[in-house]
C-alpha cells in the first residue's frame, strides 16, 4: 500500500538526488567490474595462460588487461593480447575503477569532513585527480 | 559546525560492532590500499625513472603482494554482498548468514593464493 503511495510522489521527493545515484552507480559498477574482470580471466585462457603464466600474472593480466602485465611472462607472442578489444576492455575498466574508487575516497573524507565548504573542496579535489589519474591511465592503455 | 566526538581513541578502538563492523571497516581499509597502490602504480609506469623502479621493487615484494591482494579479494567479496543485499533487499533477512558465507568464501580462496605466493617467492 505505502509502495503505491510513494510512487505518486515526483523522484526528488523520493529521494532521487546525485547521491542516490552515486551510491546505485557504486553497486552497478561493482557488478560491471565482475564480469570485466571475468571477460580478462576467460579472454586470458583462451588465449593461452594456462601453460605459460603463473598465477600472480593471470591476477596481474585480470585486474588490468594491459600488455605490459604479460611481457615478463612465458607467453611466445603477446600479439594478441595487445589487440584494440583488450585496448578497450582495459579503458571500460579503468573509467568504471576510477570513477568507483574516487567516489568512495569522497564518501570516507564525508566520514571526517562536516562543513559544507569543506566537502566542496573534497569534491572538487576529487574530480581533479579522477581526470588526472583517468588521462594518465588512458594514455598508458593506449600508447602500450 | 565541526566535529565533536567526545570518545577517546582507546574508547573508539574498544568498540564493539562486532561482524558487520569488522567487514566494514576492512572494506573501508581494502578500498583505501587499492586507491593508493593503484594511483602510485598508475604514476610510476607513467614517469619511470628511479621512483618508479623503487615502486616496482615495493609492489613485486611477495608481503605486498599478499597485503594488496587481501585489499582486492576482500573488497570484491564483501562488496559483491553488499550489492546483492542492497538490490535485493529482501534478503537483508539474512544478513548475519551473508557475513558468514562471505567469509567461507574468502578464507578458502585468499588462504590458497597466499600459500600459492609464497611458495613462487622461495623460488617454487
Amino acid at each position: 500500500m505505502n509502495n503505491t503511495k510513494s510512487r505518486n510522489l515526483s523522484l526528488s521527493q523520493r529521494g532521487m538526488n546525485f547521491e542516490t545515484l552515486m551510491w546505485l552507480f557504486t553497486r552497478l559498477s561493482a557488478l560491471g567490474m565482475y564480469a570485466l574482470i571475468l571477460i580478462a580471466l576467460i579472454g586470458a585462457l583462451i588465449m593461452g595462460a594456462r601453460n605459460q603464466m603463473n598465477f600472480a600474472d593471470v591476477m596481474r593480466w585480470a585486474f588490468m588487461p594491459n600488455v605490459t602485465h604479460v611481457q615478463n611472462t612465458d607467453v611466445p607472442d603477446v600479439t594478441p593480447w595487445n589487440s584494440l578489444f583488450w585496448k578497450l576492455t582495459g579503458s571500460a575498466l579503468l573509467l568504471v575503477a576510477v570513477a568507483h574508487g574516487v567516489h568512495g575516497l569522497v564518501v570516507i573524507a564525508d566520514d571526517y569532513i562536516a562543513s559544507s565548504r569543506g566537502r566542496q573542496i573534497a569534491r572538487l579535489l576529487s574530480i581533479v585527480f579522477m581526470l588526472t589519474m583517468i588521462g594518465i591511465g588512458l594514455y598508458i592503455i593506449l600508447t602500450s | 559546525m565541526g566535529l565533536k566526538r567526545n570518545v577517546s581513541l582507546s574508547t573508539g578502538l574498544r568498540y564493539k560492532g562486532q561482524g558487520p563492523f569488522l567487514t566494514f571497516i576492512l572494506h573501508r581499509i581494502g578500498g583505501i590500499g587499492m586507491a593508493v597502490f593503484i594511483t602510485i602504480h598508475i604514476l610510476a609506469s607513467f614517469l619511470g625513472g628511479d621512483g618508479g623502479k623503487l615502486a616496482n621493487a615495493i609492489y613485486e615484494n611477495w608481503a605486498f603482494q599478499i597485503f594488496i591482494f587481501f585489499c582486492v579479494l576482500f573488497h570484491a567479496i564483501n562488496g559483491l554482498r553488499i550489492t546483492i543485499l542492497d538490490l535485493w533487499p529482501k534478503l537483508l533477512e539474512h544478513s548475519h548468514e551473508a557475513i558468514w558465507l562471505e567469509w567461507a568464501a574468502f578464507l578458502p580462496i585468499f588462504g590458497i593464493s597466499v600459500l600459492v605466493i609464497i611458495n613462487t617467492a622461495l623460488g617454487g
